[in-house]
């Protein structure tokens, strides 16, 4: 079964954190990566730009309307995820557990069963 | 000889070359490469320089080679190669079926169920790690590494050779059974996904099953699961609209069943029945067997079915196996009683919310004349489920009852 695990960033929480804390989130994630390489059900994960550089596209009168900045003005973000191809949703909820994000407090880790897919999926 | 007809024989042929030669060296784990590549090689070479006399043979040299090659290079550093190290088995190896042996220990107990499956269709079924992971839509190197961590896993558990006896015999086949039915479900319906036919999937099971039931004739599940396969898949052409939206059994077009299939399916699944002992693939087969037999919808035998789902809930009790019965009693008795074995269901916390429980009470309070309550559950199911096609029904089906709810 596919799952999007994604995490849901606060960018003040983030700031709060001390250099150690911030390290000790990327090595947390470099764990989780290579264990989840090893086990076989990496599929793939990507982090997005910090939601400042985001740009909000309308069509109004057949017009796009471009605005910058993010779509909601909310305290969290989406910052990124991971896709994973695991047994079931107890396995998926066991490994976003793992991820160093599930930790801290204003950080939120949402898991979702994927319905449909396309496109390629090596890089 | 044509590339399909070698591919053919190449993956028939893979598990008994893999069998010879875990017979002979043990290590199941650089013995599955050696064969991966003897077989690749035999790819790029049969069809320009022909099939060999013995293809068998070739493929067991060839391999041993290979399996040499790798235990030298390993061994390399540490000590200086003895002479004979190199010397290459003879081809003449006998030519005992070993299928089932691998087959036990690809679907080893202590794997999960995607790493069984995935190691069955390659030591078994000799489909490349491309092939797999384009079936279950991961990526390659996914794929590998599932492979790759499952024969360490087997290696760690320290598996002999050879067919468990006795009642682990017994208990390891049901595991084989559920790993081939699996695969012939992951082919049948995707889980997730828009494609509702991966239809080399289910050929690849139903192959399987057929060489498992070649090797065990005898056993009533091993037939009734393989007559289970072949009525399911007689189906596949009526099961979905050009367009890919699902089409229920009772408004199948059923002339574009597949006679040939049906026709052995009928057959395998009476001769399971014939047996002593009765499991739940049998029934399972008697059941599709029954649906089978009926022209049209209207002349299906529901009291047949209803008690074959009886059965079935006694010696394999399981909430799935209920609500299906509740269809067939919904049919013979009517609605209602259908609508008040679902009601049973309500407490179990497996069935609570999933979209099969909520999409039979729809269908039944639709047939019970109230449009209002099957268009709420209509829609509640088409929210839960992973299926993007199961969705597009149930949305159809909702719009349907609503347009009878609303004057």
């Amino acid at each position: 079964m596919k799952f999007l695990i994604s995490m849901h960033i606060n960018p003040a929480v983030l700031d709060a954190l001390t250099d150690e804390e911030k390290a000790a989130i990327g090595d947390g994630h470099g764990r989780f990566m290579e264990a989840l390489k090893a086990s076989g059900e990496f599929i793939t994960t990507q982090a997005l730009v910090d939601p400042s550089q985001a740009a909000v596209v309308s069509v109004r009168n057949g017009q796009p309307v471009v605005t910058d900045g993010p779509f909601l003005e909310a305290k969290e973000y989406l910052g990124g995820f991971y896709f994973v191809d695991c047994e079931n949703k107890e396995r998926a909820i066991e490994l976003a557990a793992q991820i160093p994000d599930a930790a801290i407090e204003g950080l939120g880790v949402e898991v979702r069963q994927v319905m449909f897919a396309d496109g390629q999926l090596e890089a | 000889m044509t590339e399909p007809v070698i591919e053919d024989l190449l993956r028939e042929l893979t598990p008994r070359v893999l069998g010879a030669l875990v017979r002979r060296h043990g290590q199941f784990e650089g013995c599955e490469d050696a064969v991966q590549e003897a077989v690749l090689a035999a790819t790029v070479q049969w069809p320009a320089e022909g099939v060999p006399d013995n293809p068998r043979g070739w493929l067991v040299t060839v391999a041993s080679r290979r399996l040499i090659d790798q235990m030298r290079s390993e061994h390399a550093r540490r000590e200086r190669e003895s002479a004979t190290a190199g010397e290459v088995v003879p081809a003449d190896v006998p030519d005992s079926d070993d299928t089932l042996v691998l087959l036990f220990l690809c679907c080893h107990p202590t794997l999960t169920a995607a790493s069984q499956t995935a190691l069955t269709l390659r030591a078994v079924g000799g489909l490349t790690t491309a092939e797999i992971a384009r079936a279950f839509l991961v990526p390659e190197a996914t794929m590998a590494a599932r492979i790759s961590r499952a024969k360490q896993r087997i290696k760690a558990a320290g598996s002999s050779f050879s067919l468990p006896a006795g009642a682990e015999r017994e208990e390891r086949l049901r595991v084989v059974l559920h790993v081939l039915y699996l695969i012939f479900n992951e082919g049948y319906t995707a889980s997730s996904g828009s494609e509702l036919h991966r239809a080399d999937l289910a050929h690849e099971a139903i192959r399987l099953t057929r060489m498992v039931r070649a090797q065990l004739p005898e056993d009533g599940e091993v037939t009734g699961l393989l007559a289970l396969m072949l009525l399911t898949h007689a189906r596949r052409e009526a099961r979905t609209t050009a367009t890919g939206d699902l089409v229920p059994l009772d408004e199948q077009d059923r002339a574009t069943w597949d006679r040939a299939l049906i026709d052995e399916g009928l057959g395998l699944a009476k001769a399971s029945l014939a047996g002593l002992a009765l499991g739940p693939y049998q029934l399972q087969a008697a059941i599709a067997a029954t649906h089978a037999d009926a022209a049209t919808a209207e002349e299906t035998n529901w009291p047949q079915v209803h008690a074959l789902y009886l059965v079935l809930e006694r010696i394999a009790p399981n909430p799935m196996v209920t609500l299906n019965r509740a269809i067939a009693l919904a049919e013979t008795e009517g609605p209602p009683a259908g609508l008040a074995l679902l009601s049973t269901l309500d407490s179990d916390e497996r069935m609570a919310g999933h979209h099969r429980l909520l999409s039979v009470r729809a269908h039944l309070l639709e047939k019970t004349g109230d449009p209002a309550g099957a268009y709420e559950h209509y829609r509640r199911a088409a929210k839960v489920t992973a299926s993007l096609a199961e969705r597009r029904y149930l949305e159809s089906r909702a719009g349907r009852v609503r347009g009878l709810s609303v004057p």
